[in-house]
């Protein structure tokens, strides 16, 4: 499946244009960064200002109507410029659920505001200390009073929420034991960061391996006004699983733009180190892993390219976003063990990235869906075997 | 203000080049706006903000060089042009480029000709003023600030460290050097836009030009890289046997005194 000469030279601009704004932002700023747990705010200024992370939102609303295909593009170059993504992505697509289920007022309330970033909605709220991934048991609830929802409830690993102006939240609205199907009586509310904190939500950092801004969210009694229910009440774990394959083809790509990151750097380190009189590269130990580490991210890329196809076509791509998104996963993670592996201890030491780079890359064996739930799902719905959990 | 940019296309010198049979490779080689053609690219598209009119990107040679004509219309110029020499010429100078794009430019009524101060390939930095001096119009290299009030155009160009101040009428041609602006980089709105933007494509014929009177005057007899440098020496012993020995180096070996 190749893609049309025109839609070939568009993405090359797209990704030399990335790249010119990516430059700026150096290893040492990454590093900087990343030692203070500090949030890329000029990154991500800079990338907002060039219109990238608008790509998704339709020229009507401001941004430029782009696909999946173009979105992945822009995150790949990000994260193979040696930044992170994660830092921003969510702005990119967390609108979605608004463009899609929400009202033409809403629309047109909060989309134009997104395209250029005066208004920041890159948190998604539904991920709970004890239900994770299974989400239809959430416990968080939201009780209608008047104009108002009253949320009660609590949030875990929700990341950016210090940096972003509104949140999508998932609640329940019925409860589990009035619904017939445990999928329903769900509804996503926006909430407005800026007047719940303080008010009836509070946001607690937590410290982890990799600088990624997540935290955790403590509601009690939160009002939130009606009108900012997204879609019908109670069909929002529809509205949320319609966002998932989006969000794993973009992951997908920036697990690939990690992978040709850590390929680069192995390969530039393993052809200058001189050991015993002759470069490491020239040791078939550390040349093949390099090699197959390459070779499995090129294969990935290649089922990156037919979900994001499928999906910009808008035809069925569940088991291919999920597909690339563990084949991407994987890849990155070989070639950031392979990389670490070729420089030795100096991989570990600070001022060589690749220390930082492991642990950014790491994350996405298990955010935001663990690989073990991608096998279980193709298991299940692409090869009929029962389900496994 | 009519104004127009003369860009060229060249080797991004960031990256490897190769060169075989005395010709630069150009498979794999990457390929850049010349730098110093980008500032001039957003100087004009900065004139063009603070006074109207439009901005008008020209370059010479093939249809790959439509590339960086799309970059420059992302950028934010209105109007690209591309002479495509590439079927009546196989090779162009500093004579032939000027040549050209003074008989496209003739009867545009420039008020303002921006180009680099050089290329960084070719690096003669002739075709600018060779252009201006065709046209008949004055033109001020390696300028560093522009200022326009109405005819009056205040500039400061660089002299080899120092500044200059000078003051011209439009119409005029000036070639920028580092430090006029910081260049922006296209943004997505950019290049969403410029794809909708006109790319004209124009040969020698349509500008009424017999290939034999450009034909270039002058011979490229070898291209080659700069010699690798080798490991410096450290000389050892006493102090005053090292200055000796130095001494001794200069003049037998390096040849300097």
């Amino acid at each position: 499946m190749l893609l049309a000469d025109e839609k070939v030279a568009f993405l090359e601009e797209l990704r030399q244009s990335v790249r010119a704004v990516c430059k700026a932002f150096s290893d040492t700023y990454w590093r900087e960064i990343d030692e203070h747990q500090a949030y890329p705010t000029e990154f991500v200024k800079a990338l907002t200002d060039a219109g990238f992370l608008a790509a998704l939102i339709p020229e009507e609303y401001g941004g430029s109507g782009l696909g999946i295909t173009e979105a992945s593009v822009i995150l790949e170059e990000i994260n193979r410029s040696g930044g992170n993504s994660g830092a921003c992505h969510a702005q990119m697509y967390t609108m979605g659920t608004i463009l899609r289920h929400g009202s033409d007022n809403q629309k047109r309330m909060y989309l134009p505001k997104i395209a250029d970033g005066s208004l920041r909605l890159q948190a998604f709220g539904v991920t709970e200390p004890n239900t994770g991934t299974d989400t239809t048991n959430l416990k968080t609830t939201a009780v209608r009073q008047g104009d108002h929802y009253i949320v009660n409830g609590q949030k875990v690993f929700i990341s950016r929420t210090e940096h972003s102006d509104l949140m999508i939240l998932l609640v329940r609205t019925t409860p589990v034991e009035q619904v017939t199907k445990k999928s329903e009586g769900l509804s996503v509310l926006l909430v407005d960061l800026r007047e719940a904190v303080g008010n009836g939500l509070e946001i607690r950092p937590i410290k982890t391996m990799m600088n990624h801004s997540t935290t955790e969210l403590f509601i009690e009694n939160l009002k939130v006004p009606v009108e900012n229910l997204i879609g019908e009440e109670g069909k929002g774990f529809r509205y949320i699983l319609d966002g998932m394959n989006a969000e794993r083809i973009l992951i997908a790509s920036e697990c690939i733009g990690d992978g040709r990151w850590f390929i680069e750097r192995a390969t530039n380190y393993a052809n200058d180190r001189v050991i015993f009189n002759r470069p490491i590269s020239q040791n078939q130990g550390i040349q093949f892993p390099i090699a197959r580490a390459f070779i499995n991210i090129e294969a990935a890329d290649l089922m990156r390219v037919k979900a994001a196809q499928l999906f910009d076509e808008g035809k069925s791509c569940g088991a291919e976003a999920n597909m690339s998104k563990l084949l991407a996963a994987d890849a990155s993670w070989e070639a950031a063990n392979v990389t670490l592996q070729t420089h030795g201890g100096y991989g570990f030491a600070t001022e060589y990235d690749i220390e930082r780079k492991f642990k950014e890359t790491r994350l996405y064996q298990v955010a935001p869906i663990s690989t073990n739930l991608i096998l279980s799902f193709v298991g299940e719905h692409v090869l009929k075997m029962p389900k496994s959990y | 203000m009519n104004i127009f940019v003369l860009v060229k296309r060249t080797f991004d010198t960031e990256e490897k080049i190769v060169v075989t049979g005395g010709a630069i490779q150009e498979d794999g080689a990457e390929f850049i706006i010349n730098p110093y053609d980008e500032y001039a690219i957003e100087e004009a598209i900065q004139v063009r903000d603070a006074q109207g009119g439009e901005v008008t990107v020209v370059t010479l040679g093939g249809e790959d060089a439509e590339k960086q004509l799309r970059t420059a219309l992302a950028m934010g110029a209105d109007k690209a042009v591309l002479i495509n020499t590439e079927d009546d010429l196989d090779e162009l100078d500093q004579f032939s480029a000027a040549y050209i794009l003074a008989e496209y430019l003739k009867d545009k009524e420039a008020d303002l000709i921006l180009g680099g101060n050089v290329a960084i390939d070719g690096g003669s930095g002739q075709v600018g003023p060779r252009v201006a001096e065709l046209l008949g119009i004055n033109y001020v290299t390696t300028i560093t600030k522009l200022e326009i009030d109405g005819k009056t155009v205040k500039i400061v160009r660089d002299v080899e460290g120092d500044s200059e101040v000078l003051e011209a009428e439009l119409p005029l041609l000036v070639t920028a050097q580092q430090g006029l602006n910081e260049p922006r980089y296209p943004s997505l709105p950019g290049i969403m836009k410029a794809k909708k933007k006109p790319l004209e494509e124009l040969e020698l014929d349509d500008l009424d030009i017999d290939e034999d009177d450009v034909k270039a005057k002058t011979t490229t007899v070898e291209i080659y890289l700069p010699a690798q440098k080798v490991a410096g020496r450290v000389l050892e012993g006493d102090l005053s046997d090292q200055v000796k020995e130095l001494v001794s180096l200069l003049h037998s070996e390096a040849k300097v005194v």
